[in-house]
């Protein structure tokens, strides 16, 4: 039992840190954001120099080998400093797609260019009636010859306008709701049959609507088994809700201080409104919120290597319903503390609230994940 | 960064856990799942076997009886302790005065108080609170004055805990009447028996007396009862407070008790079936039990800090357990509560001596539930750690 990082560990930490902190403040993100498909490449360029896009690759495959530490110690960093670019579609998802089931040829040909930031990836996994179910899923994939054709809608694909190639979900048999029959496909986005209708998102990210009409593509686009995918997509999915909650605690230490710092220098009735015990006490319970939230992002990056892919489930359910609760209760009193300010558009803050709304509602909001640990028989 | 325990730890566990089972009486077990009070037989039989075993005052240095063992094992055993459950050693004497004997005392005093702590041979209370002085404590009343090799003490201390049962008392005393506030504050032992002191009980809500006031009319007590210095009786007592951070979230009563709720869910039935099918009841038993996952995982952070850079700088992780910890306890009674409906009300106007047998299960919960709302107003309430965290961790 170590809560403390390593020297590697702490190395990463100072890196990101330093890059982000260089080349990462609130005016400069404005413009990465007016940037095509509403992120910097030269940010990209700079995250893949310092080899943290090669981060949790095996290095057999060009990669670091690094584990959920690191990729934990990467998402806060990215949300400390309200990141756009696609890290989590592309690494963690894309990435965790590849690393987990993709065959040495899938591995050759798309691990190289994520790893040198030259390809980004996008996760077409969204119906428009799926909500959060996982195996609801009505988009078609349908034998033709050795390779499959593809048909269907997938909305809010994170990344969708930029990424190079689409993960998509869709049906290889069965009905909407089976858990059976669900496979995982590589999709080149400018495959004929694909068209997208890209748009920013509450958050100031960007996001696709994507359709699929008669998509053909070949025998191996599938990643892993075509007709059994699902246990596969709620491993990557549960990697992706463990990176958001760090994500989550850094925005919300992030928030926290910015507050802080606030109301020490926000002057009414001739002294700084930090003075006033009402708003020390909601300052003092936005810091058990996150730090609350801070052990159990911990405990779902513990969660990610546990043998049983149900406890696994479980923990991190748990753990995004805490992320939730706290991101909920800090990013609404951050915006009450700063008062009027942090209603506009001009101040940071309100960007951190919008960020952190729009966590709570991915993969699963608090109701979504409580339903699901109370169901499976609790925590204890 | 590790977050597992290691092997040795796990093994670790298992022999505490095993020891409790074969050491702890069955019946006092029962009655504290149950939420009875223990009788103070029943309470000093166990802390003895406990002393026997080497892990009566398993915190204290090794020269003074205590066991060397890690915070991550301090933290394995306080958890299987709380959660088998058994009764916790007595904390004024264990926790409280003993660190401060043992810190600030000189070797008389070390020799005479020390083992007769780690026995119990010795029940020790504390004299702390009084009428006028609760989260103000630094505006304490009671005088000792020096006559001759004498210390005169006249006052009143309240919310004495268990002082019916006590042999010692530990008490912050102004000596300097001219000082300021925190500065004229002195720490004295004397006995319960002396001539002059009074105990007089305090009923709380649930009906029970765990709590007493205690007054003090001309009370002679020895100058050598004096701890450490004259008039820095304050350092003393924060040092007392601050010792025990981590025991104070309370995981292991909670997890406990959720277990029972789940068992009792399991029985009590609501439209037809069992509670724990209410997909509501379920839901919200989840969020308490994710609640005191994210505790039990800070407070584990605590633990590793204090092994790892050792107890001098607070954690700021620290100030949480206490507001969660609290605020958990009382959530759980609120649940069983909720779980046994009507049944919460019949009284038990013999108090919990088991005589009422149609109220084996419920009869503890409703003075359960109104004994815990205590735990957010000692030991600092919450509203004064709330001050603590924005005045030391957020700089306000």
């Amino acid at each position: 039992m170590d809560f403390d990082l390593s020297e590697e560990q702490r190395l990463l930490k100072e890196s990101i840190d330093g890059l982000l902190t260089d080349s990462y403040d609130f005016e400069q993100r404005k413009k990465y954001m007016k940037e095509k498909g509403g992120w910097s490449q030269v940010v990209w360029g700079k995250l893949a120099e310092q080899g943290l896009l090669g981060l949790p690759f095996a290095e057999a495959d060009g990669g670091f080998g690094g584990g959920g530490v690191e990729t934990m110690i990467v998402m806060e960093a990215l949300g400390k400093a309200l990141v756009l670019e696609p890290y989590l579609a592309t690494v963690v998802i894309g990435g965790g797609f590849l690393r987990h089931a993709g065959s040495d040829a899938q591995k050759a040909a798309h691990v190289p260019g994520i790893i040198d930031g030259s390809k980004t990836l996008a996760f077409a996994q969204l119906e428009k009636n799926s909500r959060y179910d996982l195996f609801d899923v009505t988009t078609a994939a349908k034998k033709k010859g050795n390779g499959w054709v593809i048909d269907g809608e997938k909305f809010v694909v994170l990344n969708g306008e930029n990424a190079e190639t689409l993960i998509v979900t869709a049906r290889t048999k069965g009905d909407r709701r089976d858990k059976t029959g669900i496979g995982v496909f590589l999709v080149p986005a400018n495959a004929k049959g694909v068209t997208k209708k890209s748009y920013p998102t509450q958050d100031g990210l960007h996001a696709a609507d994507i359709t699929f009409t008669g998509v053909e593509v070949g025998a191996d686009a599938a990643i892993g088994n075509p007709e059994d995918g699902l246990a596969l997509i709620e491993r990557v999915v549960d990697e992706a809700r463990v990176a958001l909650c760090a994500e989550a605690v850094g925005l919300m230490d992030e928030s926290l201080k910015t507050t802080v710092e606030y109301i020490k220098t926000r002057k009414q009735f001739g002294v700084a409104i930090g003075s006033f015990q009402s708003l020390q006490h909601r300052a003092s319970d936005m810091f058990v919120a996150a730090e609350q939230a801070r052990s159990m992002s911990m405990f779902a990056t513990m969660a990610n290597d546990f043998e049983s892919a149900k406890e696994r489930s479980n923990a991190i359910a748990a753990a995004k319903v805490q992320i939730g609760k706290s991101l909920k209760f800090v990013g609404q009193q951050s915006i009450q503390l700063h008062g009027g300010i942090g209603m506009t558009m001009e101040a940071k803050i309100g960007h951190y609230f919008k960020r952190l709304t729009m966590i709570e509602n991915s993969f699963g909001d608090t109701e979504y994940h409580q339903r699901r640990v109370a169901d499976a028989g609790g925590l204890i | 960064m590790d977050l597992a325990f290691t092997k040795e730890e796990q093994a670790f566990r298992e022999e505490v856990r095993s020891f409790f089972r074969d050491n702890v009486p069955p019946d006092t077990r029962r009655k504290l799942v149950e939420g009875r009070h223990l009788s103070k037989d029943e309470m000093v039989t166990w802390w003895r076997i406990l002393n026997k075993k080497g892990w009566g005052v398993s915190h204290w240095p090794k020269q003074y009886g205590g066991t060397g063992w890690t915070s991550v094992q301090h933290y394995i055993f306080n958890e299987e302790l709380q959660s088998y459950p058994a009764p916790q050693p007595l904390a004024f004497g264990v926790s409280m005065v003993g660190p401060v004997i043992y810190t600030f005392g000189n070797e008389e005093q070390k020799k005479k108080y020390l083992p007769r702590i780690a026995n119990v041979d010795d029940w020790w209370c504390q004299g702390f609170s009084e009428p006028g002085s609760g989260s103000d404590l630094a505006s304490l009343k009671t005088k000792a004055e020096r006559k001759g090799d004498k210390w005169i003490i006249n006052g009143q201390k309240t919310w004495t805990t268990l002082a019916q049962h006590a042999d010692m008392i530990f008490c912050l005393c102004r000596t300097d009447p001219s000082a300021k506030k925190q500065m004229g504050i002195s720490f004295i032992v004397f006995s319960m028996k002396s001539k002059g002191v009074t105990v007089r009980p305090i009923q709380t809500i649930d009906g029970g007396h765990e709590v007493n006031e205690v007054f003090f009319d001309d009370v002679e007590v020895p100058v050598e009862n004096l701890i450490g210095e004259e008039n820095k009786g304050w350092d003393y007592a924060k040092f007392l407070l601050g010792n025990e951070r981590t025991g104070i979230a309370r995981v292991g009563v909670s997890k406990e008790r959720l277990r029972r709720i789940r068992d009792l869910a399991g029985k009590v039935e609501s439209g037809g079936k069992p509670i724990i099918q209410d997909s509501a009841f379920r839901e919200k038993l989840a969020a308490c039990e994710i609640e005191l996952k994210a505790l039990e995982l800070t407070q584990l952070r605590v633990v590793a800090d204090e092994g790892k850079h050792g107890k001098g700088k607070p954690n700021p992780a620290s100030s949480v357990l206490k507001i969660k910890g609290s605020e958990i306890q009382q959530t759980t009674t609120e649940l069983l509560m909720e779980v046994i409906g009507p049944f919460a009300a019949p009284y038990d106007v013999h108090g919990d001596d088991g005589s009422n047998e149609a109220m084996e299960w419920t009869a503890q919960i409703a003075p359960s539930y109104f004994n815990n709302r205590k735990v957010s107003i000692y030991g600092g309430s919450n509203e004064i750690q709330r001050n603590i965290i924005a005045k030391a961790v957020l700089g306000l």
